[in-house]
């Protein structure tokens, strides 16, 4: 986290309940100027309630909000220079593109010529000429997005809160749209927070990820530092598509670990070969069956069993084929082990390093 | 599908049910209003319809309709906003009271209002040292009317604004939006159509409503007969071709609703279906 | 910042304005009336109170307001059913018509309805005339014809209650039974009348409730016989005409009292009913 005097955005200390769900407990956090930060969590995490706390939508029940050096506990959404795209957009759906995104500049009696310099900008920016006179329901996702991101940033916020941008979107559209988002924030260089259930978009968009789970805040880093270091069991479990194992000790290269220790892995921290192939670490191979194959477009992905676990790995297409039932060679790279409740520690296979050397 | 295959009998057995039934049941009746108000001549149906007493009672009606429903829309404008757009404790109760007087027979409603008005309510002292009447005069009918015919509003536009959800509202307030710029801009033309549709119920049961009007008016010919009580007592004095005469008219104001009403729920689905899509 | 926070803060603006006019007229127009039927039920002697509701006449008046609602009401409900189905499924010339029509009821006054219906439906009138000559059976002054104004008044609950479910529910559904290797009574009975039953049992109470109280309509073709076909707001009527409030709130008292714990079930079977469908109540 950044020192208390650069943050742009801070929550001190926040607690939220909801008849007897507790949606935020003890949030705090701060977050530069200028940065891109990504909420993610799943579904039922706090991270839409931290968001319309900050935009003023709800209430902290304790705790302060502070927007550029002031509490704006008790100042009102319309008053926090934030700009803030709803998660179905909730675009007016009786007014045109054009009346959508003057309506902050309208309702706050700008000048009309004021305006509609304003909002020319805004479709040239957003790239939605022609369209001006069209209304919300003639228009595509990806255009209505953009028309809310228009209408968001009309009225020059200083900070723009975005909740779940993409999730109205085809999954096509939704590829391209993560980068538009991504290179206009930059582009207009303002501070904006979006949430989101998708890690993937997370890793992709955020320049800063805040991981909230049951109301608190995880961890807080960098895309690359949340992925390759998870601090705590749940951000271990949740990024990735790792599988458990809770008997890590007996796998080769884990055997120092403490019986008690639970472990997850991820697909890419697991190397397949068939038996007729020659491994990498011959004497740290564990023997495994394969249960089923399935073909996922760019790769194949393998679900083996070893030790009684069922481990998840990909294969490259290109590879010899491996048939369900076979049995392969399974060699894990890394772990992340943790006890409950205690830090995450990456643990590589121990005989990484020494048997390495015969190959090389 | 079986059902459409196999189910052109079946079909047109069906439609003609419904068709004779409807036509017994409904469209009979008002070919007999018209036909007996026009049966011995247009003269006839005239000089009954501008009857002196005929047209004080439509004028009153006129006015209790009006009143009525200027009243029962600010009211259910300002309550389906309260009740779709926060939440607060007691919003249940609120609701359920607000629905209460379609359960009410209408005989029941005009009863409240005797009791709470009446000579033996504690009001009555007070009320008689102001000087003000209310049962048996107009103010106790305007108040009967609105009593049955008050949800009648609010229930057209509740379910379009639930449906609308709050996130433009929301939006709109973010970006600085006052109540009224908000409900001009953006509320109204969502429920414009249910609103008018609702007006259209209220001035339909406003015009006809019998039974608790019944109650308060007194029945004073001239004074506080409506055109409903007027009917009532051209039909009691065996004046049959006045009474379906003056009825001809609350035929003709019915035929406009209906198709009023078809009218707007077009235009609802339609702009409801351009909203959604 | 202290740790108590103030009122709860509502970002769309016109909460106390839109409260404040609502409570207010809420209270004017339905509470105090209501409030001054309870006191003034307060101040009623119960032994006055049982006497009153069942004198002989007073009981005849529920059983014939009773027999009547309901009968209408089961005849609202088929009929109800039929043309729903047909509005939504068929399509045929004069459908619009049909749709239109079907709300005259909530459109023409009561009273008009009661004289149109009373002079159709006596031995020398078009409708009434047929079933005399044909069957022997009188409508109008019998119990017949005040089923008959129940039902003109009760149809469009039924229809418009039925209508939008009918219209929601997916083709699919009835596909997924037809492949199921169902056929298409089957289906019918065991696919889509499950389906629709809430909303046929919530217009039937509504047709049945309203019924109960019906006056306008009901009070010209009933032809008011003591014991006969004298109906229970007839009875609150003729005690109100003669000022004694004391037995027309008694009456009105029991009307009430049923008229809720009919509602009240139909909310009941609602709500359980929402609970299988969504899992929430």
């Amino acid at each position: 986290m950044a020192g208390e005097t650069e943050n742009y955005v801070e929550l001190r200390h926040i607690n939220k309940t909801f008849k007897n769900y507790k949606a935020s407990d003890d949030i705090h956090f701060g977050i530069e100027k200028g940065k891109l930060v990504g909420l993610l969590g799943p579904s039922g995490s706090g991270k839409t309630t931290i968001l319309r706390m900050i935009a003023g939508l709800e209430t902290a029940d304790s705790g302060d909000i502070v927007i550029d050096g002031r509490v704006v506990n008790d100042v009102a959404a319309s008053k926090r220079g934030i700009g803030f795209v709803f998660q179905n957009y909730a675009l007016f759906r009786y007014m045109t593109v054009y009346d959508n995104i003057a309506f902050g500049l309208t309702v706050n009696k700008c000048k009309k010529s004021d305006i509609k310099k304003r909002v020319e900008e805004l479709i040239e920016l957003v790239d939605l000429k022609g369209l001006e006179r069209r209304y919300p329901s003639q228009l595509s996702g990806g255009q209505r997005q953009r028309v809310a991101f228009a209408r968001a940033l009309a009225p020059n916020p200083e900070l723009l809160l975005l909740d779940e941008p993409f999730a109205a979107i085809d999954a096509k559209v939704r590829q391209e749209l993560r980068s538009w988002l991504r290179e206009m924030i930059t582009r207009v260089g303002i501070t904006s927070i979006f949430v989101t259930h998708d890690q993937d978009e997370a890793i992709e968009v955020a320049d800063e990820i805040i991981i909230t789970n049951r109301g608190r805040i995880e961890q807080i880093g960098s895309p690359g530092d949340i992925y390759s270091a998870p601090k705590t069991a749940f951000v271990a479990e949740f990024m990735g598509s790792p599988t458990r194992i809770s008997n890590i000790s007996e796998f080769k290269g884990y055997e120092q670990l403490d019986r008690t220790i639970h472990a997850v892995v991820r697909p890419e921290n697991v190397s397949v070969t068939k038996k007729t192939e020659k491994s990498r670490y011959p004497a740290s191979v564990e023997h495994g069956i394969v249960e089923r194959v399935l073909f996922r477009g760019r790769e194949l992905e393998l679900a083996v069993r070893v030790h009684g676990v069922l481990l998840t790995a990909n294969r490259r297409l290109e590879e010899a084929r491996i048939a369900e039932g076979e049995a392969v060679d399974v060699f894990i790279y890394r772990v992340y082990a943790f006890h409950e409740n205690e830090e995450v520690q990456i643990v590589d296979n121990a005989n990484v390093g020494t048997e390495n050397l015969f190959y090389i | 599908m079986e059902i459409r295959k196999n189910s052109g009998v079946l079909k047109w057995a069906l439609i003609g049910i419904s068709a004779v039934f409807l036509t017994v049941m409904l469209i009979l009746p008002l070919i007999y209003v018209m036909y007996t108000a026009f049966e011995e001549g247009i003269g006839v149906f005239l000089a009954a319809v501008t009857d002196e007493y005929a047209l004080k009672a439509i004028g009153l009606t006129v006015r209790v309709t009006v009143l009525t429903v200027i009243i029962n829309t600010v009211f259910g404008i300002f309550a389906s906003w309260c009740i779709t757009r926060f939440s607060f404790p007691g919003k249940k109760v609120i609701s359920a009271l607000i629905d209460l007087p379609l359960t009410v027979s209408p005989i029941i409603a005009g009863l409240i209002y005797v009791l709470t008005f009446g000579r033996q309510s504690i009001l009555y002292p007070y009320l008689q040292g102001a000087g003000i009447k209310i049962i048996f005069a107009v103010p106790g009918i305007v108040l009967a009317t609105i009593f049955v015919t008050f949800p009648f509003i609010s229930r057209e536009i509740i379910p379009v604004l639930n449906a609308q959800g709050t996130d433009e509202e929301e939006a709109a307030a973010l970006m600085g939006a006052g109540g009224f710029t908000i409900f001009r801009r953006i509320t109204l033309p969502h429920i414009k159509w249910a609103l008018l549709y609702g007006i259209v119920l209220c001035t339909a049961r406003a015009m006809g409503e019998f039974g608790a009007v019944s109650v308060l008016s007194g029945h004073l010919r001239g004074k506080t007969n409506t055109m409903p009580l007027y009917i009532e007592l051209l039909y009691q004095g065996y004046d049959f071709t006045g009474a379906f005469a003056v009825s001809a008219i609350l035929v003709l104001m019915a035929v406009v609703i209906l198709v009023l009403r078809s009218v707007l729920e077009y235009k609802g689905a339609k702009s409801g279906e351009q909203a959604h899509k | 910042m202290g740790e108590r926070r103030k009122k709860k803060k509502r970002v769309i603006p016109g909460f106390g304005l839109s409260i404040g006019i609502t409570v207010t007229m809420l209270g004017l127009i339905v509470v105090i009336p209501l409030c001054s039927l309870i006191l003034f039920s307060a101040q009623l002697s119960l032994p006055g109170f049982i006497e009153t509701v069942t004198r002989p006449r007073v009981l005849s008046s529920y059983l014939v307001s009773f027999q009547t609602a309901l009968a209408a009401a089961v005849v609202d409900a088929v009929m109800g059913l039929i043309i729903a189905w047909v509005l939504v499924r068929y399509d045929f010339p004069g459908k619009a018509v049909m749709n239109g029509i079907i709300e005259l009821p909530f459109a023409l006054p009561t009273a008009v309805a009661g004289i149109a219906l009373t002079h159709l439906t006596t031995t020398n009138g078009w409708v009434g005339g047929f079933f005399d000559r044909m069957f022997g059976i009188r409508i109008a002054y019998t119990r017949l014809g005040i089923t008959v104004a129940l039902i003109f008044i009760g149809i469009p609950f039924v229809v418009r209650s039925v209508c939008p479910v009918l219209e929601k529910i997916d083709l699919q559904y009835e596909e997924a039974a037809n492949i199921l290797g169902a056929n298409s009574r089957q289906t019918l009975f065991r696919v889509i009348l499950p389906e629709i039953t809430p909303a046929l049992l919530a217009g039937f109470t509504m047709s049945f409730a309203r019924g109960l109280g019906e006056y306008g309509s009901v009070v010209f073709i009933a032809g008011n016989m003591p014991y006969e076909t004298e109906i229970a707001p007839l009875m609150i009527m003729s005690e109100l005409q003669e000022f004694d409030y004391a037995s027309a709130t008694s009456i009105a008292l029991v009307m009430l009292l049923t008229a809720f714990v009919i509602l009240l079930a139909n909310a009941a079977i609602q709500s359980r009913n929402s609970k299988i469908v969504s899992g929430i109540s």
